[in-house]
């Protein structure tokens, strides 16, 4: 290892980084104010609840500080008034791929999403940035009441099931961000599983930044109704540009009894990409909410998935990689918040550090006085490669209450000397031994994903070792 | 709650109280210019509020540090002979000081052979006196980063009442340092003040007893521990805090750790309404084996606030962290320690650990064990865990005939003994039991366990 860790490695992401010109038929220019929202509310054809909402959320961000005193300096760089913060070509996506605007079409083409289409997902929405362009849901999945839509149609189409979640479970003042999401707030996925459908498919979505100084500001809302299941998958790309770009999403998730919520994120962003994200689920008895996200590219990305278990023997989990590489922090975590007897959690956290990269855990886990027979268990580990990389640990946890355990246990390491000597005896390269280890370390976790993310995730782990040892 | 609640936590200047202290002293004008210093320091500092990180989970304040008094040695000077007679948890000693609300109330003449040696352990008004250099090169030259800076100021504004050890180069001294620092007055304001300086390759040990000498009356106690280890020393601290429940105190320590040094840290903690403790250790030389272990047993309502900070400057060096706290009634504990290693100390083995037994419902144990890593060869972990007896345990107990209470007491005690047997000194460690089982006394381990129906109901054994 000695001379040769210092190396610096990049990590290939040029499959995200190219853009397109676009002529948006909605633009509300530069800046944030009242007007904005009139703006976009007039755009969208809102209702007046949604734009009263919005404005009240205006006025929140407005008046929160900036989290600086535990969170990054960094944050004090996004210059709010430079942000766009809504452009779309029109509102209502596009139901077959054909009607698509071409350069949409291309730009989602060479991510690969009508491949996934072949693949016969359930259902795919794809956003470019304010609103879905394409979106689709396989026939049989409607018939069965599933309804996968974006935002701003779940809202209008179907008030009855969305607004009496919508906030709910993040509401506008938790924090800076999460207001600002409420104030301009444009597509993401609103889903509704009714009660013991159970999508044996998982549902895609794909957010997609084009535009240079454009904040994305997508809203999630996924309702499994009793005794239902369904699986989510997000993945997120943007090119590079000279300014930093900001991405700060809102993913509420609702679990009645006994219904199964999972939540896949694998964000690849590019290095000038704030990524500011608030994701909370609810689950109510024996409810299961669990997050598994992997967490590659951005600038900054702050980002703790939680679970408000809410009902008995409600079960959280989240599962997380992250990968910093240089001038990149990774800065996530997750929360478990226990409100019911004998609700159990668990979070397994892994971090990568590469060449200057930061990778940071931050944790809470709160059992208060009146429960008992709660469990959370977590573990984080980090994993250093160059000797210049970092990572920092902050769990906080909180517990009172009968019969209640925790246990929290971090370790941070390196590949070891004589791991790499090991399999450099038998044949193997100092890069691929380093690949093997690094996959090696991550490995238990990355099962996790469904497979062609797995393959990915294996695929770009070693393209990074392949550098790291140059 | 108690009466030492104010409504507002505004600091209040009494009138004057500090021009009084500053006029009355008798500390050299040298020393009173750094009094005001610290004073004017103190007064602009803002008062720590809850939302900061280094004060998370910790209830607001709610004391007035501004409120004491600073008794006279003529107030203080009749119970004496009391105290002294009481100050005797470790019998077999070096030398051994004893301070009564700031006043030196009685010392043991050091034997001859370590005065020979250079053995220096003496109040900090005769140190000063005596070797100004000295003392000069160590007092005042530390602070805290852990979020107590405004009462480090006040105590540094104060602090009269302390000593000096310094054992020098090449010097082993095999009997503990013994330093008994009461608080005796209502309201009053203690500062101890504490100066642990070890030359190169000297061997010591310092215990620190920490009482009220009454058990009602309130009291603020702010000491201030500085270890200074040279290059090979051996430096073994002992410290046990049991002010009265109405008290509330502070232990702000730092140590600097040199290389091929071997420090241990170890408290007891067991009394005040609310104690806070920050333990600061930063290694700056290779090869420096750190130990650092605490014991909190808490009751009523009382509050334990501890952070630690372990920082590796230099590589190849050891920190290892053992904090155990058991919680009865309606306590609070709060545990934040950080790992913070530099990118220069490269081969670091640091661990963590916080262990929190939940002895009732109301309790409650926060955690917030920090990691912070810029080398990349190291080895460093934490782990909390916060729990209840295991009920298993206490089935193959019960299933032997061992009633329950007794059952408790043993799977407690057990908890304990982990950190107990670190003092390595017999007396002291039957002392400390003594008085661990004085904290539970009338808690429900020592009563029939309501629910638990035909137990016998036997004196535990002991």
């Amino acid at each position: 290892m000695s001379d040769t860790d210092t190396q610096t490695i990049d990590i290939d992401r040029e499959r995200g980084n190219f853009r397109y010109e676009v002529d948006y038929e909605y633009d509300a220019g530069t800046g944030l104010s009242e007007e904005t929202i009139d703006y976009i509310a007039n755009a969208k054809g809102e209702d007046e609840w949604i734009t009263n909402f919005r404005k009240k959320a205006l006025r929140v961000f407005n008046k929160l500080p900036l989290p600086t005193h535990w969170a990054s300096r960094d944050l004090e760089s996004i210059i709010f008034d430079k942000i766009r913060y809504y452009l779309s070509q029109g509102q209502m996506p596009s139901r077959s791929w054909d009607e698509v605007p071409d350069e949409v079409k291309e730009t989602f083409e060479r991510l690969g999403i009508p491949e996934q289409e072949r693949k016969f997902l359930a259902g795919v929405e794809a956003q470019f940035d304010s609103e879905a362009a394409y979106s689709n849901m396989k026939e049989a999945l409607r018939k069965e009441g599933v309804i996968f839509v974006g935002s701003s149609e779940g809202l209008k189409e179907h008030p009855e099931i969305f607004r009496k979640f919508f906030g709910k479970v993040i509401p506008t003042n938790d924090n800076k961000f999460a207001a600002l999401n409420s104030a301009v707030f444009s597509g993401g996925s609103f889903i509704y599983v009714p009660p013991g459908v159970k999508v044996s498919q998982p549902l895609q979505a794909y957010f997609r930044i084009n535009a240079e100084s454009f904040g994305q500001f997508e809203r999630t809302l996924i309702i499994a109704d009793e005794g239902s299941e369904v699986t989510y998958m997000e993945g997120c790309t943007a090119p590079r540009f000279e300014t930093s770009t900001l991405h700060s999403a809102v993913v509420e998730l609702v679990a009645l009894k006994g219904a199964k919520l999972q939540y896949i994120t694998v964000q690849n962003w590019s290095d000038n990409v704030f990524n500011l994200v608030t994701k909370r689920g609810w689950a109510e008895e024996d409810a299961e909410v669990k997050w598994i996200d992997c967490n590659i590219g951005s600038r900054l990305t702050m980002k703790y998935p939680g679970v408000v278990l809410k009902g008995k023997r409600a079960r959280g989990e989240v599962i997380s990689i992250a990968l910093a590489n240089d001038g990149q922090h990774q800065d996530t975590g997750a929360k478990m918040v226990h409100q019911a007897d004998e609700t159990t959690s668990n979070i397994v956290s892994k971090s990568i550090s590469v060449g200057e990269g930061r990778a940071t855990y931050r944790g809470l886990v709160n059992m208060p006085d009146h429960l008992s027979g709660c469990k959370n268990n977590t573990e984080c580990d980090a994993l250093l490669i160059n000797t210049n990389s970092r990572t920092d640990t902050y769990p906080a946890i909180n517990v009172q209450g009968n019969g209640n355990s925790v246990q929290h246990e971090a370790s941070v390491s390196k590949v070891s000397a004589e791991q790499i000597f090991y399999m450099r005896q038998r044949g193997l390269s100092e890069g691929e031994a380093m690949s093997l280890a690094v996959n090696g370390f991550v490995n238990d976790l990355v099962r996790e994903f469904p497979m062609e993310y797995s393959v990915e995730l294996k695929r770009l782990i070693d393209m990074e070792m392949e550098g790291s040892v140059g | 709650m108690d009466s030492t609640e104010i409504s507002s936590p505004e600091v209040t200047d009494l009138g004057g109280a500090f021009e009084r202290h500053l006029a009355l002293s008798v500390v050299p004008p040298r020393w009173k210019e750094w009094k005001r210093k610290h004073w004017d320091h103190y007064r602009e500092l803002p008062m720590p509020r809850p939302r900061e990180q280094s004060w998370r989970f910790a209830s607001r304040i709610d004391f007035d540090p501004g409120g004491i008094t600073l008794p006279s040695l003529a107030e203080v000077e009749s119970s004496f002979p009391e105290i002294v007679g009481q100050s005797d948890l470790v019998r077999e000693q070096a030398g051994r000081l004893v301070f009564v609300d700031n006043h030196l109330a009685d010392r043991t003449e050091l034997p001859a052979e370590l005065v020979e040696k250079g053995v220096v352990f003496q109040p900090l008004l005769e140190a000063m006196e005596r070797d100004p250099d000295l003392v000069e090169r160590y007092l005042f030259q530390e602070s805290t980063n852990l979020g107590s800076e405004k009462f480090h100021a006040l105590h540094n504004a104060y602090t009269e009442g302390g000593y000096l050890l310094h054992v020098p180069d090449n010097v082993e001294v095999d009997l503990p340092f013994v330093v008994h620092h009461w608080h005796a007055m209502a309201g009053a304001g203690v500062f101890p003040h504490i100066l642990v300086v070890a030359g190169r390759n000297s061997r010591l040990s310092v215990v620190d007893v920490q009482q009220s000498w009454q058990p009602d009356r309130e009291g603020f106690i702010c000491a201030v521990g500085n270890v200074f280890a040279a290059d090979g020393a051996r430096v073994f601290r002992k410290t046990i805090q049991n002010f009265n429940p109405r008290a509330v105190s502070f232990q702000l320590d730092t140590n600097n750790v040199e290389r091929d040094t071997t420090v241990r840290s170890i408290n007891l903690n067991l009394g005040s309404r609310r104690a806070r403790f920050e333990n600061e250790v930063r290694i700056n030389g290779s090869g420096a084996d750190v130990k650092l272990y605490s014991l909190t047993v808490a009751k009523d309502h009382q509050e334990f606030d501890q952070r630690t900070l372990q920082i590796h400057n230099a590589p190849h060096a050891t920190s290892d962290l053992l904090y155990k706290n058991a919680l009865l009634d309606e306590s609070r504990t709060i545990f934040s320690g950080l790992i913070k290693v530099a990118e220069e100390a490269q081969e670091t083995d640091a661990y963590q650990t916080n262990r929190n037994l939940l002895l009732n419902e109301q309790a409650q144990a926060n955690s917030l064990p920090g990691l912070e890593i810029e080398a990349n060869d190291v080895k460093c972990s934490h782990g909390a865990t916060t729990s209840q007896l295991d009920p298993e345990e206490l089935f193959y107990f019960l299933q032997r005939g061992i009633p329950r209470r007794v059952a408790q007491q043993l799977m407690v005690f057990g908890f304990f003994e982990e950190v107990i047997e670190q003092f390595d000194h017999e007396e002291l460690e039957e002392n400390l039991r003594a008085l661990i089982r004085e904290q539970f006394s009338g808690d429900v381990l020592a009563q029939p366990t309501p629910g638990a129906h035909a137990e016998p109901e036997e004196t535990p054994a002991s």
